[in-house]
Order: structure tokens, then C-alpha cells, then sequence
């Protein structure tokens, strides 16, 4: 079957055209995020931060344009290492030049605005750390049990588990909230990493899947060696099992950057946020005029993954078939 | 029934192996399940013990009409995204699915926006869908003629919230439009052309081969779209705030779960909400069962 250029076309063009309205929100996020102030709200819009310079005492200084008194003058802001300098001239519009120049210190700016940034950070990394370990651990061993060992009634079980991911969180959150309460766990990191200790069950169903897909010659001849069912799993059933337990640990990543109402029930002080919480935080708090720095915050708050994504873009698509299409 | 020794071995390394998910699912599902079904029937603010109220805060519900509201909202949302979300991916697959230039781009950016923070994805909404300054209205300045006006006030207009969370929520149908390409991948090259040879057109192709060899991944994500879109919590409260906008256009069924249960410390009326949801989520997943039996073809997997 010859496909011919107009039918290529006919797919290339729709799918520039989509290409280009999916990547617009995080290009213009960037773009946002390296502006100064006054170009995020200018109409019409500008699309490259620039920075405009203007000829002051016969030297040509960085300035910020305040608006034009006519035609031919503009009131404009001497700046100098700390931004505004409070010293206001007159110069003539023809004077200004304006030269692309990203903001790189908005990101500085904004990890300072927002007040408690590295604990965020800090607070993140180790829910996200201890959540993966928690989560390949313990459903690593929960999956070797649903498929490795053939015990009475292991599958009725294992509907059960199935039927649990039925569940939406709203149903349990109240009862959660109280229990964790009375531990006094609320405002601790605990209850948003503690329970990834004791398996997820969308981790067992995929791992299982893995887990019985390997022959079963495997661990009978070990068996037969007299390797104890727990030497099998480690050092047997695990190593040839990298492939999906990587897959396992960086959607638990994700899960745990990303989560928001987790954070957003368990956690009272400022200090204890994560990421995700310290940005909403930060937006509702200051949200509406310095734009440049919330989108300089997002950017910090989303780059992650997006770098995490092109360093392990085999196994994001791999997983995200993985659960699609064994279900 | 006697058990033979190996058996009963075998019973006990099974349960000794999946232990952990024994503790976790008594403690962290089975008990609060029973627990928020109990409290459902109670006045409980958690400082104090539950106070058994039989059927109160059902009654309440139905008379109250920011429930109403809420779940109206919801359903709109979940009736309008869900479908227009299946579609957009099940048209970018397709086209992705074709032999084009730069394929591997294309599905990094039509996959990425889906593994983002969803708190990062609603802030730069909020500022892609400002009313002054943002870059929808421009694009829509520049594109439409001047008579026509300007752009919508997005979030400020009562009717244009719920349309604004359905645009943002399609940027996220990515992990569908992957999952969805692995699909097509595995549909046998002959089909297609055995339809080509019977005189089938790109439509007949897609129509009779295509739809029929995916779906049931599209079943599959149509079940899945109706969970999560009922329970659709983070975009609009970072959009709008607890409130959910203007004339409370944007509060959905979650938020005001949520409102209940934390600003209001009505957990009791907050669990029966859950335990409604729930029933809801199950009903509707049985519907969707039932309404495309027949349609999903698994013939071939």
C-alpha cells in the first residue's frame, strides 16, 4: 500500500496543528517565567522577554519603560543590581532599544517568594523516596505471593484486591483523617508515607502480571537445589525483574511529586509542605499579579518531570501500555 | 476438607508473602470503608464521639441544594470531558499511529502535559486563560474579527468556568492516546488490507477494522474516565478556589466533599456524600458495561 504525499500531509498537518496547541501552555509558561514584570501584562502580548536600555547621562542604561507622556517621550525607571533604583527620567521614544534578555534571577526571585522552597523541595524528596521503597518492597512481595506460590483460594483473593482500586479515595478519606488524628500523625509527613509500605494494589496487579509471565522451571529447579521460597524471590524472581520494577518506582515518583490532596488534608504547618501544596500555597497567596514569578515557580515545580521524562522515556511508555493494555 | 502437608505449606508462604497487603488493606481500606459508612449515619466533627443520627444527613442531602448543585456540575463536567477526551486521544492516536515525520516528538509532546503536576498544570492555566492578559484571549483578539468582542471572561463568567476545566482537562488525555497507540500497534497489517482489497476507503478501514480491534482499550479507559472525572478534585480547587467561582459554577461533587468534611467539620454529611458518590460511580460503571456490551470486540486479545 504506497501512501501518497497528499494523503501524508493530510496526517501531518492536523498533528502539527495539535503538536503546537499541546506544547503552547508549557512554552508560554517558560516564556513567562524569564519576562520582567511589566510584559506580563502588556496588550498586546510580548512573546520574547526583552529588556529595554536607554541613553541616561550620555551612558546607555538598562531601564524600565513606565509609558509615553506623547508621541515622541516615554517616562522611564533607571534600574540598576537590585532592580529599581527609584530614579525616574524623560527620554526620547526613538532613544530605547530593546535587546532580548531572559530573566534568569525570576527563579531566584520566586524560590525566595515563596517563602520555605527548600523544605518543600526537602519534604518532597524524601516522601517520594521512602514512598518508592515502600511501594517496590512491599508489592514486590505481595505480587511474588498472588503468583509464585500456588495456594487455596489465592485468586478469590486476589479479585478482592482487584475490587479495592474501586474504591475512591473520598470514601475513606474521613475515617482516614480520624484515625491518622488520633495517632496524631495529622501535620507529620507519616501518613502520606507510611502506607505505601503495605502495598498498592495497582503495583501488585502490574508486577504480578510480570511475575507470572516468567517460567516456572525457574524457581522449580531452585526448589529442587533447596532454596528457600524468600532466597527465590530475592535473588531470582527480583533481578530479572528490573525492567517493571523501575517502571513501578517512577510512576510511584510521579504519584508522590504530584499529589496534592494527600499534602493538602494531612499537613498544617508551612513548613512540612510539599512542592505541589507550597505552589498552590503560594498562588492563592500572591496569586494575580506577579505572574512572571508563578510561572517561574511552576516551571521549578514541573521541570522535574519533564526532565525525568527524557531520561526514562522508554519506561514511561512502556508502563503506561503495560496498564492499558493488560487490563 | 483435609489439607495435605504441602498445601498447608503452601498456604502459609502465601499468606506470610502478601502480609503486608492483609495489615494495609484491614487498616487502610476494609476499616475506614466500614467506619465512613457508619459515620455516614452520625453527626461526627472528629473532635467528638459520633453521634448516631439514622437517616439524617441523607435527608439532608436531598433537600440541599449545593449538593443538587455540585453534583449537577459534576455530571456536566464528566458527560461533556469524558467523551470529547476519548475522541481527541482516539483521533491523535490514529494519526500518530501513520508513518509521519517526527513521530517520536509529537508523542512527547501530546504525552508529557499528562505527567505533570496537576497543581503546575492549573496555575499556568490561570494565567493562559487570564481575561486582560492572557494568551487564549489574545490568539482569539488576533483571530476574530473586532465586532465580534473580546474574549470571554473565563473563570469570572458564570458560564464559561465549566467549558474553561473541560479545555484544560483535554490537555491532559495523553497517557490515553498512549496506551491507546500501543493498541493499534498490535492490530495485524492484513486486516487492513483485506479491507482495502474489498474496496474499503480510510472511513470503511477505520469504521469496521480500527474501532473494533481497540475497543476494548477504549472500554477500559471509558470505565477508568468515569471514576476519575466523578471525582474530579485538584484543577478546579486550584482554578477557583473552595468556593468553586462564580454562583458556585465550579464547585464539584469533591469539593464540596471536601468543604464538608474540613471548613465545615460535617464529616458525618461528608461521608454520606462519599458513600453516594460511590454508589454512583458503580452504577454508572455498570451502565457503561452493559451499554457497550456487544460493541467491545475481544476477539483477538
Amino acid at each position: 500500500m504506497r501512501i501518497s504525499r497528499w494523503q501524508k500531509s493530510l496526517t501531518f498537518v492536523p498533528l502539527l496543528a495539535g503538536g503546537v496547541v499541546f506544547a503552547l501552555p508549557l512554552w508560554w509558561m517558560v516564556l513567562t517565567a524569564l519576562k520582567p514584570i511589566e510584559q506580563t501584562a502588556t496588550t498586546p502580548v510580548t512573546f520574547l522577554p526583552r529588556q529595554a536600555y536607554a541613553l541616561v547621562d550620555g551612558k546607555r542604561v538598562p531601564v524600565r519603560v513606565l509609558g509615553s507622556l506623547d508621541d515622541s517621550q516615554v517616562r522611564v525607571e533607571v534600574l540598576d543590581a537590585h532592580g529599581g533604583s527609584g530614579r525616574f527620567v524623560e527620554v526620547p521614544q526613538a532613544g530605547i532599544l530593546k535587546k532580548i534578555a531572559p530573566r534568569w534571577e525570576n527563579f531566584g526571585n520566586a524560590i525566595t517568594a515563596m517563602g520555605y522552597f527548600p523544605r518543600y523541595l526537602r519534604n518532597t524528596l524524601v516522601l517520594c523516596m521512602l514512598t518508592v521503597v515502600g511501594t517496590v518492597l512491599s508489592s514486590a512481595t505481595v505480587a511474588y505471593g498472588f503468583s509464585r506460590v500456588d495456594w487455596p483460594g489465592r485468586d478469590r483473593v486476589f479479585i478482592l484486591l482487584l475490587a479495592t482500586m474501586m474504591v475512591p479515595f473520598p470514601v475513606v478519606m474521613v475515617p482516614l483523617y480520624s484515625m491518622f488524628r488520633a495517632m496524631g500523625w495529622i501535620g507529620t509527613l507519616r501518613p502520606l508515607w507510611v502506607p505505601a509500605f503495605f502495598a498498592s494494589a495497582f503495583n501488585v496487579f502490574l508486577l504480578r502480571q510480570f511475575f507470572m509471565q516468567l517460567p516456572r522451571d525457574l524457581s522449580e529447579s531452585a526448589r529442587l537445589d533447596g532454596a528457600s521460597e524468600l532466597r527465590i524471590f530475592v535473588s531470582i524472581i527480583l533481578p530479572l525483574s528490573k525492567p517493571v520494577l523501575v517502571v513501578v518506582a517512577l510512576f510511584q515518583f510521579l504519584a508522590t511529586w504530584n499529589d496534592f490532596l494527600g499534602p493538602l488534608i494531612y499537613l498544617t504547618d508551612q513548613k512540612d509542605f510539599t512542592l505541589a501544596l507550597g505552589l498552590q500555597f503560594f498562588q492563592s497567596q500572591h496569586g494575580g499579579t506577579q505572574w512572571h514569578l508563578l510561572m517561574a515557580a511552576a516551571t521549578l515545580v514541573a521541570g522535574p518531570v519533564i526532565v525525568l521524562y527524557f531520561f526514562a522515556q522508554k519506561f514511561f511508555v512502556r508502563g503506561i501500555a503495560m496498564t492499558g493494555l493488560k487490563a | 476438607m483435609l489439607m495435605t502437608r504441602t498445601t498447608r505449606r503452601e498456604l502459609h508462604l502465601g499468606l506470610v508473602f502478601i502480609s503486608p497487603w492483609i495489615v494495609g488493606f484491614c487498616v487502610f481500606t476494609l476499616y475506614p470503608l466500614l467506619a465512613s459508612l457508619y459515620y455516614s449515619f452520625c453527626d461526627y466533627d472528629v473532635l467528638s464521639r459520633p453521634v448516631w443520627v439514622g437517616l439524617l444527613n441523607y435527608r439532608d442531602l436531598f433537600t440541599d441544594e449545593v449538593f443538587w448543585k455540585s453534583l449537577g456540575n459534576t455530571l456536566v463536567y464528566a458527560s461533556v470531558s469524558l467523551p470529547m477526551g476519548i475522541i481527541v486521544s482516539v483521533m491523535v492516536a490514529v494519526l500518530l499511529n501513520q508513518p509521519v515525520p517526527g513521530r517520536g516528538i509529537f508523542r512527547t509532546l501530546f504525552f508529557v502535559p499528562s505527567i505533570l503536576p496537576l497543581v503546575a498544570v492549573a496555575v499556568v492555566w490561570l494565567w493562559m486563560f487570564n481575561t486582560r492578559f492572557g494568551l487564549v484571549n489574545e490568539v482569539i483578539t488576533a483571530v476574530l474579527p473586532a465586532s465580534w468582542g473580546q474574549g470571554p471572561n473565563w473563570l469570572g463568567d458564570e458560564r464559561w468556568v465549566k467549558p474553561t476545566i473541560v479545555l484544560a482537562s483535554l490537555w491532559q488525555t495523553g497517557g490515553t492516546v498512549v496506551i491507546l497507540l500501543a493498541a493499534l500497534q498490535e492490530v495485524p497489517q492484513q486486516l487492513y488490507e483485506s479491507a482495502t482489497i474489498d474496496g474499503g476507503g480510510a472511513w470503511v478501514r477505520f469504521r469496521h477494522v480500527t474501532l473494533p480491534m481497540i475497543s476494548p482499550v477504549v472500554y477500559f479507559n471509558l470505565v477508568m474516565g468515569i471514576i476519575n472525572s466523578l471525582q474530579v478534585f485538584v484543577m478546579p480547587y486550584v482554578l477557583l478556589g473552595d468556593t468553586g467561582g462564580p454562583n458556585r459554577s465550579g464547585l464539584f461533587y469533591s469539593m464540596y466533599l471536601y468543604q464538608n468534611a474540613f471548613s465545615f467539620s460535617q464529616m458525618g454529611y461528608a461521608c454520606a456524600m462519599a458513600w453516594l458518590l460511590f454508589v454512583l460511580i458503580m452504577g454508572l460503571t455498570w451502565l457503561a458495561t452493559r451499554g457497550t456490551r456487544g460493541l467491545v470486540y475481544y476477539g483477538g486479545a
